[in-house]
């Protein structure tokens, strides 16, 4: 400890290169997410008793508890964003295991890129495509009346299970890339072993596989939960505009009603309850935020 | 005696090539067997056909008696220690070991009971908390045999277990699996490319080479009576001595190197003259002496000066040029310290008896 009292050149010039070095970094921090998001606090925190007259007050919070519409708006954002993110990683998990067990040298890359190849292009032309398919005048519909499955074309947009389609899609790549990592980490004679003192598949996914790759499920889960809760696009090109999605109640807020300080109230809802529910999540499957994070 | 592993002409192709070659062999009840071979040797791929994680071309693999044709390996009695043990990290050590229990369906508290007791034998007694890295190489090794021998398998296999881990560690394993498996009496099956391993603890050796075995025997028959060249260039070290045989009256072969060396050697086999042969002595086998008349009477001599001086202890040796070809000898230095003050290019005579030399046709690989 006493070392540290010391004044030492050395030891000060190499504290100042790091400040310098994490400078942008601070800045970037400090500029675009601290000072706005104390902005949107006071802002949350004031109610207007009359013109250019605010008062501190926690009207706009208890608004989201008093008004069923918006706390029923956002539990239906999150158990579809729950039901979203079960839905990625069931798909994802097979793809991964595949591309990170099975796929050699070139196959490997190929599947990657094929999964990456969707982000090429922007997600506003990617779910108008998802528009042009299923509408009722669309591909899909089409397809359905040609085939003799339904007798008239059927209307597939503006329905939950779209939105849960076009969100899965959107967040594949988020799941699949700390999955394949994850997996790819796992020593194959692990397996062998597990298979070898007389496991069979379900007992060593369960025991060995997903244990190993729990910290890459997690990551990837909390990736796409929040990408999922906090998408705006896809739910309102795909669900119209009754999809109810909660990020559609803050842009009402600040942009149609202009009402600034609902919105500021409900951004932070927002913030509060998605972070309960992700510590929730990983209290309920006993993971540890660190050993998460380093995998995503 | 009851054959607890019988392999039977197994055949086992990638393309044309056949890594392991209509082999068979039959290993007795409590021995300990080794596969010993260079890498490439095909002497993994037979393990893992043991094991049942490799199907054989051709052939078949009987455990107990039984035929292996199409039972998996989680259904088969045999256990694998891996080469890097393969421990599940995310389990205890307790749960390591009754990990298969568990898979069998044993219950509970039986799994408990037979996991301490499996943990006080091989000497790890309350060890069941621990986490697999809290534990030594030494430590790991003991619960990877552990996890395998609770399921009291026919046999069990190790892949070159003690690859991965340090000499002196190495050393003391050696000691510590031999003692386990006599203090078992299970079977043991072990492939490794290190031919000290595979003296020290075996009962049984087989030395593998392409996918054929050239010889099996003990570690005794392997290393004083080599059948093939290759065996006796492998296990243990050796002075290897290629030239053509001018004259052989079938006991014992005069061999003359391109370069003009002339040594006569025992011949194992039939030679006869003009014959392509390896010649090889072994360096305990040649004496050395500063003056030739310090030779021992009857043997062949030679003069040479020292090449260079490897000290290592007990295993010290020095290599010789012989004087007139230049050929390299490599003479182990006696015990007694006579020779602690040798220097390079020192002249010193050597010879041997040639009755412990041994001359194969060259590139005879043995029944």
């Amino acid at each position: 400890m006493a070392d540290r009292t010391a004044a030492d050149p050395a030891a000060s010039r190499k504290r100042l290169a790091l400040l310098l070095l994490m400078a942008p970094a601070l800045v970037w921090l400090v500029g675009l997410v601290v000072l706005p998001h104390v902005e949107l606090a006071v802002l949350s925190l004031r109610a207007r008793v009359a013109p250019r007259v605010y008062e501190w007050s926690f009207d706009q919070y208890r608004t989201f508890v008093d008004e069923p519409l918006y706390w029923r708006t956002f539990v239906r954002t999150a158990a579809m964003s729950i039901l979203a993110t079960a839905c990625t990683l069931a798909i994802a998990f097979p793809a991964a295991w595949y591309i990170a067990k099975i796929a050699r040298g070139r196959a490997k890359t190929v599947l990657f890129v094929l999964c990456l190849i969707p982000f090429w292009v922007s997600e506003t032309v990617r779910t108008l495509g998802w528009m042009i398919l299923l509408r009722e005048s669309g591909v899909v519909p089409r397809l359905l009346v040609d085939l003799a499955i339904t007798p008239v074309p059927v209307e597939l947009l503006y329905r939950d299970a779209t939105i849960l389609v076009g969100l899965v899609y959107t967040s594949l790549l988020f799941m699949v890339v700390p999955l394949v990592s994850a997996l790819e980490s796992l020593d194959d004679s692990l397996i062998e072993a597990a298979y070898d003192l007389g496991g069979n598949g379900w007992s060593i996914l369960r025991h060995i596989v997903v244990p190993h790759a729990a910290p890459g499920i997690a990551a990837g889960a909390i990736v796409v939960f929040m990408l999922t809760l906090g998408n705006y696009l896809t739910p309102t090109l795909l669900g119209g505009k009754n999809s109810l999605w909660f990020t559609e109640q803050i842009y009402a807020q600040f942009i149609t009603r202009f009402n600034w300080e609902q919105g500021a109230a409900f951004g932070f809802l927002l913030l509060f309850l998605s972070t309960a529910i992700v510590w929730a999540g990983l209290e309920l499957t006993g993971q540890r935020f660190g050993d998460v994070m380093r995998r995503a | 005696m009851q054959q607890d592993l019988e392999v039977d002409r197994v055949t086992k192709r990638y393309g044309t090539q056949a890594v392991v070659d209509a082999l068979s062999l039959a290993v007795a009840h409590g021995s300990f067997f080794s596969i010993l071979g260079p890498s490439g040797c095909g002497k993994t791929t037979l393990l893992r056909i043991v094991a049942g994680f490799l199907a054989p071309d051709d052939g078949d693999v009987r455990i107990g008696g039984r035929s292996m044709r199409g039972v998996p390996p989680n259904r088969r009695p045999v256990n694998m220690v891996f080469q890097h043990l393969a421990l599940f990290p995310m389990m205890t050590v307790g749960e390591n070991v009754g990990y298969g229990l568990a898979r069998r369906g044993v219950a509970r508290a039986g799994v408990a009971a037979r996991v301490d007791a499996m943990l006080k034998r091989v000497g790890l007694p309350g060890a069941q908390d621990k986490r697999v890295d809290q534990l030594s190489g030494g430590q790991k090794q003991r619960v990877a045999i552990a996890r395998c021998l609770v399921l009291e398998p026919a046999l069990l296999l190790l892949d070159e277990p003690l690859g991965a881990l340090d000499l002196k560690l190495r050393e003391h394993m050696k000691i510590e699996l031999k003692q386990l498996q006599a203090d078992f009496g299970t079977t043991f099956v072990y492939i490794t490319h290190d031919q000290s391993e595979a003296l020290v603890l075996s009962d049984r050796v087989a030395v593998m080479n392409a996918g054929r075995f050239e010889q099996v025997g003990t570690p005794q028959e392997l290393y004083y009576e080599p059948r093939t060249p290759f065996v006796a260039g492998f296990v243990g070290a050796n002075n290897r001595i290629a030239g053509r045989a001018a004259r052989s009256d079938g006991e014992m072969v005069d061999v003359v190197t391109a370069e003009g060396l002339a040594v006569r050697a025992r011949a194992s086999g039939r030679i006869a003259a003009g014959d392509a042969v390896e010649a090889f002595v072994r360096p305990e086998v040649v004496d050395l002496a500063r003056d030739a008349a310090a030779l021992p009477p009857g043997a062949q001599r030679f003069s040479g000066r020292v090449g260079s001086l490897l000290f290592d202890g007990a295993n010290s040796a020095v290599l010789v040029r012989e004087i007139t070809t230049q050929a390299e000898i490599r003479i182990a230095l006696p015990q007694t310290g006579r020779f602690a003050d040798l220097r390079v290019d020192e002249p010193v005579a050597f010879g041997f008896d040639a009755a412990r030399a041994l001359c194969f046709r060259a590139g005879d690989h043995g029944g």
